[in-house]
Order: structure tokens, then C-alpha cells, then sequence
């Protein structure tokens, strides 16, 4: 875009572009917006394990790192959860390009929103834009290049943490205690199904997530797991009442420590289950 | 066929000149302050929704004086041009010299191409890693830029503050408690009358602060600084 682009922005009426930033950006730099040709990018690499729980004071979303094109890993320590704003986190699912576009976006979005108004956008506001956003993208998805993002937050007004699944068309549809996406969405799903309590602490909350992605890794080639050599774990963040925050790599990676030699002494017994499931008659 | 009346162009900016001077003059004032961990604004505001003072970016943040249409509109117009151009090159490349070239661009053509000019006058400010690297852009009515370091004064009684900051503003940035009590004691002083801290609107750039370096003080931080203030 030119320089008197730039220069034209400040004469605008205010009420032209009003206080979105994608409807500045269609209306005077289009060029910038996301997918405005998707033949161009079709061989994008794919994102995969993402998840968000709820738990006692908010929500916890987690991602595994690892990117794919066909069988071939494109990334080792790509990332798919993202601070939206202060109170609420987006995980990408799908093609690479366009979703951390729509990522950048949205953030850009939330923060420009914020700025112009003086105040944040409600939860339920944040939703429904992002929902808007995805079924921009249809034209590209119906080419292949799917995005789906799951959207967690703590809403203010409720004083609880919400989570928001996507289709392709924008569909926006609310989960009430947990959703898991991606190629190794099911398998982290099931994981959690099994894990998941509407009282959960933090602890176990963050516990029940980095679970569910190792099973996800487990039985999905496109999930990747804890990379013990390289020192790369997914990302997990965890938002409350007091914001977002990411866990740091010691955190995540002393939590799968914990993990893996629970599950190395269940696989030393030969009469023992591998999947953590409860036999009848079993002791709590 | 009557004639047109001939008016020189030096009495036309002259008039322009005093007609935006006069309804900037009738305004309340905004001062900005640098203080050892950045940089603090101060304004007389009755209203807690209508803001002189906002946030534009990361580090910078801006205030204005005068009509309040006209600066908001310019305000606007700031988060618009900063947010696109961070959207398409990167957070970094967005500076204050730039934001205040295209604000005092824009506001030269209003002054000289429109008739009627804009009645305010803009701060835009942006804190660096040190006191040095501060930033204090002050942009009038007709568009001339002025480069300020320690302290600025805007709005109606821009000089009596202009004075009084002048003499007590000291050789190396204040702290912060004594950056507010200096701000509040210009004011009191200039209009003759105790500020109460719910008719205060104050913000500060903090470069303690993470990305987002902006933040309002709301009046139960304000009252508590002010009455630590002995």
C-alpha cells in the first residue's frame, strides 16, 4: 500500500470504516486482507491437536507443535494458541497460511476495537466476529484451505470461561465443558471425556489437556508429542479472572515428566491396560 | 457587477489563526509530564467516558485540547493509520515522528485548504527505553510541529502552565509521585481552585509495563496517590 493510503486513513468520516479494522482494511488497503487469492497457496502446510477445558475459575486451551505437509513434517515447533486479547486465546486448525492470517486479523481486530471505543468487546462479540471472519474465508475453503479455530476466553459478565467451535461456513457453536480439534481431534476428545469434571482445579485442568494431546500424538500421525531431545511441548494457556497465561517450557515439560513415568510404570505391568481405563472391581 | 472584497492572504491566516486560537483558549488544559519510568498525562475532564487522553499504540498514546469532534476524529483516525500499518509491515515499524508527520500534514491542509480551521490542538507521545529516547510531539491548529522534551502544556491556560512548569520542572525526571503531585499542583495553581481527583483524567505511558505500555489511573489509585502525597 502507498504512502498516501497512509496519509487518506486520517481523514476518513469517522463513522465510514466505524471501529472495525477489517472494515478499514476492505474499504482502503484490500490488498492486506487475508485469502484474496487461494490458488495461490495450496500447497499450505497443515496445523493439527487443539484443545480447550473448562475448569473451576476459567478455561485452558492447549496445542501440539507440529505442522505437516502430506507425510512429510513441515514444523517441528509451530504454534497454534494465540492470546486473541487479554481475556481470551485462539487455536488454529486447519491450513497454516490462511489461519495464522485470520489470527493476525483478529488480534488486530480485538486491540483496534478496544482503542477506538475505549472498551473491550464482550465475549459473545469476540465470537461472533471470528465467526464472520471464517465464513469470509468459505472461497478459500471450498479449495481445500479449511480453517477452523477454537476460541476460549473468560466472559467478564458471567464470571466463567466459555468455549467456541467453528465449521467452515462460520457456523459458531458453544461448548459447555470441553472440544478438542484437528486431525487428532478425536483421539484428544475421547481423552478428555474421560478426564473432564465441571470442578476441576487448575492443576488437574492443565493435567487432563497435556493427557489428552499425548493421546492425541499417540494414535494421530499428524499430532506431534512431546519432543524429549529437542525440548519442544506444546503450548498451554491458561485464562482466568486475572488474563491470560502461558505456561512457561519447564512448567509443560515437568507436567509430561509426570505423565510419562506414570505411564511407563502402567506399561511395565503386562496384565495392565495401556489407555488409562478403569477395570471393574478396581480401586479409585 | 459588484466586486468581490479583496482580502491579502496574510490577513486571511491571520484571521484563520486567531478564530482557532480563541476556541482552543475557551477549552480546559492537558499536561503531559515525563517521569522516571515514562511519561504522564493530566487533564481536566468533568466527563469519565469522553477521553482526552487514549491509547494509539504500543508505546504511544495521545492527547488533544479544544473541540472534542475534531481531535476524536483525529484520534481515530491515528489508531486507524497505526493499526494498518502495523497490520502490514510489522509492530516495530510504527513510530511517533511518522504518526505526528501525517497528524500535522493533514492538519496544515485543513488550516490552509478549508475554511474553517480545526479548533485543537494534539499531543502524541511515545515513551522509549530510557528518558532520553522519549518522545513528545506537540502539533498545533495549523500544523507546525514542535519537538518537546520534560514537559508540555496544552489548551486553555497553556502559558500560565507553560510558566509554572518552567520554574519547577526539575533538572532530571521526577518520580512518579512526584511527577502527579507536580501535575496537579500546575493545575490547582493556574485556575486558582483545589482539582478533585474525580474531575481529573489521568493516564501514563509506563515502560515497566509489558507490549501495551498505555494505562489509565482510575480515581481510587488517583485518590490514594494524592493523599500519599502528605
Amino acid at each position: 500500500m502507498s504512502g498516501d493510503t497512509f496519509a487518506d486513513l486520517l481523514r476518513l468520516p469517522v463513522h465510514g470504516p466505524g471501529s472495525s479494522f477489517s472494515e478499514v482494511l476492505r474499504t482502503q488497503a484490500h490488498d492486506l486482507l487475508p485469502n484474496s487469492d487461494p490458488k495461490a497457496q495450496l500447497h499450505a502446510p497443515e496445523g493439527t491437536t487443539v484443545l480447550a477445558l473448562r475448569y473451576s475459575e476459567g478455561v485452558i486451551m492447549a496445542g501440539d507443535r507440529r505442522a505437516t505437509e502430506g507425510f512429510q513434517i513441515a514444523h517441528r515447533s509451530i504454534e497454534k494458541v494465540f492470546a486473541a486479547d487479554r481475556m481470551s486465546a485462539i487455536a488454529i486448525a486447519g491450513a497454516a497460511g490462511p489461519a495464522v492470517e485470520i489470527v493476525r486479523l483478529f488480534q488486530t481486530e480485538l486491540e483496534h476495537y478496544e482503542k477506538v471505543e475505549g472498551e473491550r468487546l464482550t465475549l459473545e462479540g469476540k465470537a461472533n466476529k471470528l465467526s464472520q471472519m471464517i465464513r469470509a474465508n468459505l472461497p478459500a475453503a471450498m479449495q481445500g484451505l479449511v480453517v477452523v479455530p477454537l476460541f476460549a476466553g473468560y466472559d467478564e459478565a458471567r464470571q466463567l470461561g466459555r468455549i467456541f467451535k467453528y465449521d467452515v461456513t462460520g457456523g459458531r457453536y458453544e461448548e459447555d465443558d470441553y472440544h478438542a480439534t484437528g486431525s487428532g481431534g478425536k483421539d484428544a476428545r475421547s481423552s478428555l471425556k474421560k478426564r473432564f469434571r465441571p470442578d476441576l482445579s487448575r492443576e488437574e485442568a492443565e493435567k487432563a489437556a497435556i493427557e489428552a494431546l499425548f493421546d492425541a500424538a499417540d494414535e494421530d500421525v499428524g499430532t506431534g508429542g512431546p519432543d524429549l531431545i529437542r525440548g519442544i511441548f506444546p503450548n498451554v494457556a491458561v485464562i482466568s479472572m486475572d488474563g491470560i497465561r502461558e505456561l512457561a517450557e519447564d512448567e509443560t515439560r515437568a507436567l509430561f515428566d509426570e505423565l510419562i513415568s506414570e505411564r511407563r510404570q502402567e506399561m511395565l505391568q503386562p496384565e495392565t491396560h495401556p489407555v488409562d481405563v478403569r477395570r471393574p472391581g478396581d480401586e479409585d | 457587477m459588484p466586486m468581490p472584497y479583496y482580502v491579502s492572504p496574510e490577513q486571511l491566516m491571520k484571521d484563520k489563526a486567531d478564530y482557532a486560537r480563541k476556541g482552543i483558549a475557551r477549552g480546559k488544559s492537558v499536561i503531559a509530564i515525563e517521569y522516571a519510568d515514562g511519561i504522564l498525562f493530566i487533564a481536566e475532564n468533568q466527563s469519565a467516558t469522553l477521553h482526552k487522553i487514549s491509547e494509539i499504540y504500543d508505546r504511544i498514546a495521545f492527547a488533544g485540547v479544544g473541540r472534542f469532534n475534531e481531535f476524536e476524529q483525529l484520534r481515530i483516525g491515528g489508531i486507524r493509520l497505526v493499526d494498518v500499518k502495523g497490520y502490514s509491515y510489522s509492530r516495530e515499524d510504527v513510530t511517533a515522528k511518522s504518526l505526528a508527520n501525517a497528524y500535522s500534514q493533514t492538519l496544515g491542509n485543513i488550516f490552509t485548504a478549508e475554511l474553517k480551521p480545526y479548533e485543537c490542538e494534539i499531543l502524541v507521545a511515545a515513551v522509549g527505553d530510557r528518558t532520553e529516547t522519549n518522545e513528545l510531539f506537540h502539533i498545533l491548529f495549523d500544523g507546525s510541529v514542535s519537538d518537546r522534551t520534560g514537559w508540555v502544556a496544552m489548551g486553555g491556560q497553556a502559558d500560565a502552565l507553560g510558566v509554572y512548569l518552567g520554574e519547577k520542572y526539575p533538572k532530571k525526571a521526577p518520580g512518579f509521585a512526584a511527577a502527579i503531585k507536580l501535575g496537579t499542583e500546575s493545575l490547582n495553581s493556574v485556575e486558582g481552585r483545589e482539582m478533585p481527583p474525580d474531575s481529573l483524567e489521568v493516564g501514563v505511558l509506563d515502560r515497566t509495563l509489558g507490549r501495551r505500555k498505555f494505562r489509565r489511573l482510575d480515581n481510587s489509585e488517583l485518590v490514594a496517590l494524592m493523599a500519599g502525597k502528605g
